[in-house]
């Protein structure tokens, strides 16, 4: 083939595939008899767990504060871009609860999650149940552009949570700037925010790569409580004082939409700006923050 | 404008119903099915012309009768019923000889249709949710059913690309359920339980096997150029299937080595193939709305197709042995459609068989 592309794409492409402006309206419709969607999540697990155990750690044991949460769009689809941290992350969760509570008009949040959970038994089930979609662009693309829906990313990946303690509050790269991309080539809101306690709640003192390797996680952090309390350990987190800020969104339409997701310069440029913004809050939440554990 | 067909693979389901299907259309003035064994449903104008897989034979069928819509349907999407061998000779093979015969300069035909199937996606850890027809496969074919898919639609696409004034479309068809279909799936809800491998609760989506021969119909009617994903409406999470089946799900497949140790299904007379096995891991969605696009309207979801399967195997040790089986016998047909002593009504040939019947006493 003289184009070097398969003949198979060329086919495909032949003509714009599903119009823009059908898009909706050819989805799926809803099937009021099922309790799960097309991603997998459950209402009914997701509710159990939301009035039971996000419910406890919210209220309870973080005592989370929200700041901002008027510049979560109420409908549309928004990227939401936030630091990550600690060894076995509740920042995800504590953030749609944080959304489900605090603002007007209540959404679900999808959580971007790396594709190493679906080859976990058991954790596999779990996770897309509570509103868990494996990272891959063609998922955000499509809960951003055709669902209209809110996604959380996390742009340092496994680099923030495997971060060391003596390490935290330091942002990671934030990669190629794929996240913004993906803002872009939806037209969506990306909107950051920063939390603060997750460092804390589940600290990683040191990382074992040997008994890594040996056990086939991601990763083996040492932590107050793991591996002392083995698996339990992983899901005892102290009692450090949540705070979220989520900032001023960014409008992907207004910075030139899905032209603009080519223009590498720009992506990387808004990247680093959003890396940035959400340092310095950092920092400045941090700076008044009188206490880890009261806040 | 009229149009003549030919429909590979007759003695397939899809072939058959196909056939049965397009002769309620009057447009579709000629029907002429191919292959190399006998067709198993009862056909009224259809004309069917045993035949091997040699593209030269086929290249006279077409030429001859003037064909303008070639439908390829006899692509084997189980590796369990046709071993390895046998099912590359017909998917790749056969494929290949079907598009020589459509080649050509002097060739007739304006339109191939190829009903191919979403296993061409594979099913693999970290693959988007739902794929779409311009997505290509991330990972290299596993399995021999995978690479035979992709090597015959490269197949197809190569005959699109040198032939631009043949509508070529592509239908890549999700997992069929459905009464009369014997799919894989069917077989394994067929079973007491549902089987699953342990910790794994994958997505998989359904396609009524109506909605298919629909499908068909559809591209033959409208302009349907390229590859389209047909698939029904929603993903369902294998729990979900078996609580719609009203079955148990049984995880009794180890995560680990599971291709090794699916003994204990097969003693229960049901073999899982190997290109099932990671989609009983991971699952597959895809993006049905292409299709849709064109105009086409899905008659059942995934739910309601898994539920009508549910109603069949439900009704069906009840039901069984109720209509009697149809042999093809080559004489009777012959007769019945050439024999000036046939009295047919001239107004449609449809009522006209069964005043054949009737004199026959059939």
């Amino acid at each position: 083939m003289a184009r070097g592309r398969s003949p198979l794409v060329d086919l495909a492409d032949s003509k714009e595939l599903v119009p823009a402006e059908r898009r909706s309206e050819l989805m799926s419709p809803i099937e009021p008899e099922r309790t799960l969607n097309d991603w997998g999540r459950s209402e009914r697990i997701e509710g159990l767990m939301d009035r039971t155990l996000f419910e406890f750690f919210y209220r309870y044991w973080f005592r989370a504060e929200v700041e901002g949460i008027e510049n979560v769009p109420a409908q549309g689809g928004a990227l939401l871009v936030s630091n990550h941290a600690g060894a076995l992350p509740p920042d995800a969760a504590m953030i749609a609860k944080a959304i489900r509570e605090e603002h007007p008009r209540p959404r679900d949040l999808y959580l971007t999650v790396e594709h190493f959970f679906k080859g976990y038994p058991g954790f596999s089930m779990l996770v897309p149940k509570i509103g868990g979609v494996a990272a891959h662009p063609a998922n955000v693309h499509r809960l951003l552009y055709d669902e209209e829906q809110l996604v959380l990313v996390f742009p340092e990946g496994r680099k923030g949570t495997e971060k060391l303690y003596k390490d935290r509050y330091r942002l990671r790269r934030f990669g190629r700037g794929g996240f913004v991309e993906a803002a872009m080539r939806a037209e969506a809101k990306l909107v950051p925010l920063c939390v603060v306690g997750a460092e804390e709640a589940m600290p990683a003192f040191a990382q074992v790569p040997l008994l890594q390797k040996l056990t086939g996680l991601i990763y083996f952090p040492i932590t107050p409580t793991f591996p002392w309390l083995g698996p339990l350990g992983m899901m005892a987190y102290l009692p450090a004082k949540f705070k979220i800020r989520f900032l001023e969104p960014i409008d992907m339409a207004e910075l030139g939409g899905r032209e603009a997701a080519q223009d590498k310069a720009l992506v990387q440029t808004v990247a680093q700006e959003v890396r940035a913004r959400i340092q310095e809050n950092l920092h400045d939440m941090l700076a008044k923050r009188k206490s880890v554990w009261f806040g | 404008m009229s149009r003549r067909v030919l429909v590979t693979g007759l003695s397939t389901y899809w072939g058959g119903r196909l056939a049965q299907a397009l002769e309620a259309f009057e447009e579709v003035e000629t029907i002429i099915g191919v292959d190399s064994v006998e067709p198993r449903r009862e056909l009224e104008r259809t004309e069917f012309v045993k035949v091997s897989n040699q593209h030269s034979l086929l290249a006279r069928i077409v030429r001859a009768a003037n064909i303008d819509t070639v439908i390829d349907t006899r692509l084997t999407v189980n590796s369990v019923s046709a071993g390895p061998r046998a099912a590359h000779e017909n998917n790749v093979i056969g494929t290949m000889n079907i598009l020589t015969a459509c080649s050509g300069e002097d060739s007739p035909v304006r339109q191939f249709i190829f009903k191919s199937s979403a296993y061409y996606y594979g099913s693999e850890q970290d693959d988007p949710a739902f794929f779409r027809e311009t997505m290509l496969r991330p990972h290299p074919a596993r399995t021999p059913l995978e690479r035979d898919i992709v090597e015959a639609e490269t197949a197809v696409a190569e005959f699109a690309e040198k032939r631009p004034e043949v509508e070529t479309t592509i239908l890549r068809c999700a997992n069929v359920l459905g009464p009369d279909v014997d799919t894989a799936f069917t077989r394994m809800f067929d079973l007491p339980a549902v089987p699953m491998v342990l910790g794994f609760d994958p997505r998989i989506q359904f396609v009524h096997e109506d909605d298919v021969v629909h499908a068909l119909e559809h591209c033959v009617f409208h302009d349907t150029p390229g590859v389209y994903n047909v698939a029904g409406d929603g993903v369902l999470s294998m729990t979900e299937a078996a609580s719609v089946l009203g079955k148990r799900a049984a995880p009794i497949l180890p995560p680990w080595g599971t291709g090794l140790v699916a003994g204990p299904l097969r003693s229960l007379g049901f073999k899982v193939p190997s290109e099932m096995l990671n989609l009983m891991r991971f699952g597959r969605g895809l993006d049905n709305r292409a299709f849709k696009a064109t105009g086409f309207e899905y008659g059942h979801t995934s739910r309601e197709t898994v539920a009508r399967l549910g109603e069949h195997l439900r009704l069906d040790p009840v039901m069984r042995g109720i209509d009697g089986g149809y042999t093809y016998e080559r004489e009777v047909e012959e007769f019945l459609r050439w024999s000036p002593h046939v009295q047919r009504e001239r107004a449609s040939d449809a009522t006209g068989v069964e005043a054949d019947s009737d004199l026959l006493g059939i």
